[in-house]
């Protein structure tokens, strides 16, 4: 490659090839974030830019306004992610469970059709949901009629007490194929020697999966649950086109992402205020990295991981 | 195991379970698009049942199509979506590349730096990714999606791709290297088509969240002619919500492309997944 009498050069291909990557995550990812921790400790007066320190956060935390609607929000958003764990990754992972199967047939098809909510967009979802369950096309409660259960039905969506809950199981009917799918992989990668020699023992059926397979795939599940939790914490899309921007009815849905939309926009009659945005956007990178940490650093650390 | 292939009950469990879930996920959506071509009457009356004769109408189609301008929203998230996965391609691959063939100095805190991206929402920045694009005129442009798409998807494509392109023979690119390529050369001749496969990876991962995003055209380009098919379908759906023969078909045309990427990509896609790509 180089000339052998010559020192050796400095190679410019190395930072040719890294420039292009390197300058756009840095000017458009990187730099943002951090402008934005920054812009958390301003605020304007007059037009003018002034530093306040940690004054947003204090109000942010402290005046009762703001401080219910925060607290609001990120308990809304708990209880988003509580509903993903619970209803999302089991149905996923008991899914996964069965198309594993060896012989199954029309397996790549169920595969392909549970998959397919997954690439709708959230506008698609909110609405279509939005249109099956209200009380005037009727198709919801027309369908619980059919089978005897029409005092069941109530406007979920229109609810303060439901319509956290069914936005929620809306958006695990969304993503149950992203669990689906990474168990599913996890499962075909466990060598088949082990599950005969469980067989042998007469391990099988349900006890083969929960004493041989599900540890074996707890790491994967370790990784789906971060993916969940970034991916909560962070939503905003559905509640925006399923309730709009006010997160209604009376902000029973409102969670960290439309709060931060809010805040930083303004609706209404409130303006819309960067600083503040920008601070409840700190709270929301600060949630995230303590979960990722916890993750990394309490779980995957101390999780066995098995090389076939 | 062989229990499920004996035991015929088991099998048909399997199957049940698994219809019942399939019908689950699809239901709403053919809800959806079977009322999309019905009369506003029909819809009412009798909404699951497929048009007829009687009761088929394309008003709907008619009032979205006269409306809202989709051709242009389908024209601006195509050119969002090719030219973002384009830049992440060409770019990630080019990093992923010295990443994984060269030693150098500061080579693994490059790849930690790149790889923060991965579990760090890029929204978390938003109020100062506003605030430079209005500064640099980038905004209401297609350029601003384009070069937050590129930042988002860089990384996990730079950490999937140099997996792959450790893999690629070393005899190969020393055999180049004695032949005279320039390392240049290297890259795109001899390495860029042997991780093809794991390229596509990259670009089905990266294009449905890109074409399905609202947020960040929402915030950045929410100019008439910058609109995407995302939000200008959920800035119409908000319009005309009282007229249901609208909103059906305009949610109808709004699914239409994405699945008609899913079927062409969708063993692409389930063969990333399945693969490994991301663990």
């Amino acid at each position: 490659m180089s000339d052998p009498h010559s020192k050796p050069k400095f190679r410019w291909h190395i930072v040719v090839f890294l420039a292009p990557a390197v300058l756009v995550y840095t000017a458009v990812m990187i730099y943002p974030l951090f402008n934005t921790l920054r812009l958390s400790l301003f605020t304007e007066v007059d037009q003018a830019r002034v530093y306040v320190g940690l004054q947003n956060f204090r109000t942010l935390f402290g005046d009762t306004v703001w401080s219910t609607q925060f607290w609001n929000a990120l308990g809304n958003n708990f209880w988003f992610f509580v509903i993903h764990m619970l209803v999302q990754n089991p149905i996923g992972i008991a899914l996964a469970a069965i198309l594993s199967h060896p012989k199954l047939r029309f397996a790549s098809f169920y595969r392909s059709a549970i998959f397919i909510p997954t690439i709708l967009s959230f506008v698609i979802v909110g609405f279509a949901w939005k249109l099956i369950l209200s009380p005037i096309w009727g198709i919801a409660p027309g369908m619980l009629d059919a089978v005897g259960l029409k005092s069941l039905y109530a406007p979920w969506l229109g609810k303060e007490a439901y319509a956290l809950t069914t936005l929620s199981l809306v958006s695990v009917w969304q993503f149950v194929g992203i669990p689906m799918m990474l168990i599913y992989a996890a499962l075909l990668s466990i060598p088949e020697e082990i599950l005969e020699a469980a067989e042998v023992e007469g391990i099988t059926g349900l006890a083969a999966f929960w004493k041989i397979k599900l540890p074996l795939i707890l790491p994967s599940i370790g990784i789906i649950s971060i993916l969940t939790f970034v991916a909560n914490f962070n939503a905003f899309d559905l509640i925006y086109a399923a309730q709009g921007a006010l997160a209604g009815p009376d902000f029973s849905t409102d969670i960290l992402g439309t709060f931060m939309y809010r805040t930083f926009f303004g609706f209404q009659l409130q303006l819309g205020d960067p600083h503040m945005g920008s601070t409840i956007a700190s709270a929301m990178f600060a949630i995230i990295l303590v979960g990722v940490c916890l993750y990394l650093f309490g779980i995957q650390s101390r999780m066995r991981r098995y090389q076939f | 195991m062989n229990a499920a292939r004996k035991n015929p009950f088991n099998t048909y469990a399997a199957h049940g379970a698994l219809i019942l879930y399939t019908l689950i996920a699809l239901f709403p959506v053919f809800v959806i698009v079977i009322n999309s071509f019905k009369t506003r009457k029909a819809i009412f009356r009798e909404p699951l049942a497929l048009p007829n004769s009687d009761s088929f109408s394309l008003i709907g189609y008619e009032t979205v199509l006269k409306q809202g301008d989709f051709f242009l929203y389908f024209q601006n998230s195509m050119i969002v979506t090719v030219g973002s996965l384009f830049f992440i391609l060409l770019f990630g691959a080019m990093a992923a590349f010295a990443l994984a063939e060269y030693r150098f100095k500061g080579n693994l805190i490059m790849g930690l730096y790149l790889a923060l991206g991965i579990m760090i929402p890029i929204r978390i920045g938003t109020v100062a990714i506003l605030e430079m694009m209005v500064q640099t005129g980038l905004v209401n442009t297609l350029w601003a999606l384009i070069l937050v798409y590129t930042a988002q998807g860089l990384p996990l494509a730079v950490f999937i791709l140099s997996e792959f392109m450790r893999q690629v023979s070393d005899d190969l690119k020393n055999a180049g290297r004695i032949d005279g390529l320039s390392e240049y050369r290297i890259f795109f001749r001899l390495v860029l088509p042997l991780v093809r496969p794991a390229m596509a990876t990259v670009a089905v991962f990266n294009m449905i969240p890109i074409w399905n995003d609202l947020w960040f055209p929402l915030i950045l380009a929410p100019a008439e002619e910058v609109k995407t098919l995302t939000l200008g379908s959920q800035v119409f759906i908000g319009q005309f919500v009282t007229d249901w023969n609208a909103v059906l078909s305009a949610l109808s045309l709004a699914i239409l492309p994405v699945m008609a990427l899913y079927v062409i990509f969708s063993r692409q896609l389930i063969r990333g997944i399945t693969s490994g790509a991301v663990k």
